[in-house]
């Protein structure tokens, strides 16, 4: 099945992308843009949201061992008016143990630049991480309309 | 996927594509070392206007990219940063790409000749009088 066989009005209102490869990455990038120009973000928000995507996908791979990113719109459930977006990254992998440390600029336990998450941080409205050590890292991030 | 170089004259020329991952990163940037060794390059202008995202890891490649053409004498120059991306590089880390910027490729070659000339370096402009 490909999109193009959606009506406009019909396109999902959410997105799921497992993370398992580096083309992955891209592809949830891509997919987060289109379901912000499908919810009428502006564009800056639209690119802000892609690179955020972008960002916690790479994490998912590289420092979860892969996992899922998932976005959907927010609904006003009286209006049916949407709210904002919201950006989920879910993996099993080793979790992190000192978040506030992971989330200090220039901090990386790898080869990065240690500054994709507070850059997620700072491109998103809202910002959380919950993460057990051994059991996995939920990240979830939310843009306003 | 291969990262074509473009040479013109003492310049080099390469395009930063979407799809560059991990390894065709490090392939590229040793094709680049030993092309930049090779034409004893006076400058090297990366373009990234293929790229609309430009997230940590493309930044990393990018910095990494101009500081080892800096490490082997060149001079080195982003070019080709679209405007949403400038937008969002600005709202994510504001240093996040430590090299020199231009809008397009143009601008990019006149700020690279301008630095050569600057240097003293007069084998551009021997090459350009044959
Ligand atoms: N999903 C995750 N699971 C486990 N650890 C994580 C996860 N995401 C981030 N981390 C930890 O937090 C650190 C900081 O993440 P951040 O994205 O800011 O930097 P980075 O990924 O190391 O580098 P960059 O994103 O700049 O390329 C990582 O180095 C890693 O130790
Ligand atoms: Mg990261």
């Amino acid at each position: 099945m490909t999109s193009a066989s959606f009506q406009p009005q019909q396109r999902p209102h959410h997105i799921d992308v497992a993370v398992n490869a580096e083309a992955d990455i891209q592809a949830a990038c891509r997919a987060a843009r289109q379901l912000a120009e499908t919810l009428e973000f502006s564009r800056t928000a639209a690119y802000h949201i892609a690179t955020a995507a972008s960002e916690l996908a790479a994490n998912l791979l590289f420092h979860g061992g892969g996992g899922w990113l998932h976005a959907h719109a927010l609904f006003d459930p009286q209006t049916q008016e949407v709210l904002g977006l919201e950006v989920l990254a879910l993996d099993h992998g080793p979790g992190i143990a000192d978040i506030a440390l992971a989330l200090t600029e220039g901090y990386s336990t790898g080869k990065g630049l240690g500054c994709g998450l507070p850059g997620v941080k700072r491109l998103m409205d809202e910002f959380m991480i919950e993460s057990t050590v051994g059991d996995g890292t939920c990240v979830k991030a939310i843009k306003w309309r | 996927m291969k990262i074509p170089i473009l040479r013109l004259e003492r310049i080099l020329l390469v395009s930063i594509q979407v799809d560059l991952t991990d390894n065709d990163a490090m392939q590229f940037q040793s094709d680049l070392v030993e092309q930049v060794a090779e034409i004893e390059a006076l400058g090297v202008a990366i373009d990234i206007t293929a790229l609309d995202v430009v997230d940590s890891y493309m930044a990393r490649v990018i910095n990494d990219t101009a500081s080892m053409v800096r490490l082997l004498g060149a001079e080195s120059v982003i070019c080709g940063v679209q405007p949403f991306v400038a937008l969002t590089l600005v709202e994510m880390g504001r240093d996040l790409l430590g090299a020199d910027c231009a809008f397009n490729l143009g601008q990019g070659l006149e700020i690279l000749r301008t630095r050569i000339a600057t240097r003293g370096d007069t084998r551009l402009s021997e090459d350009e009088n044959v």
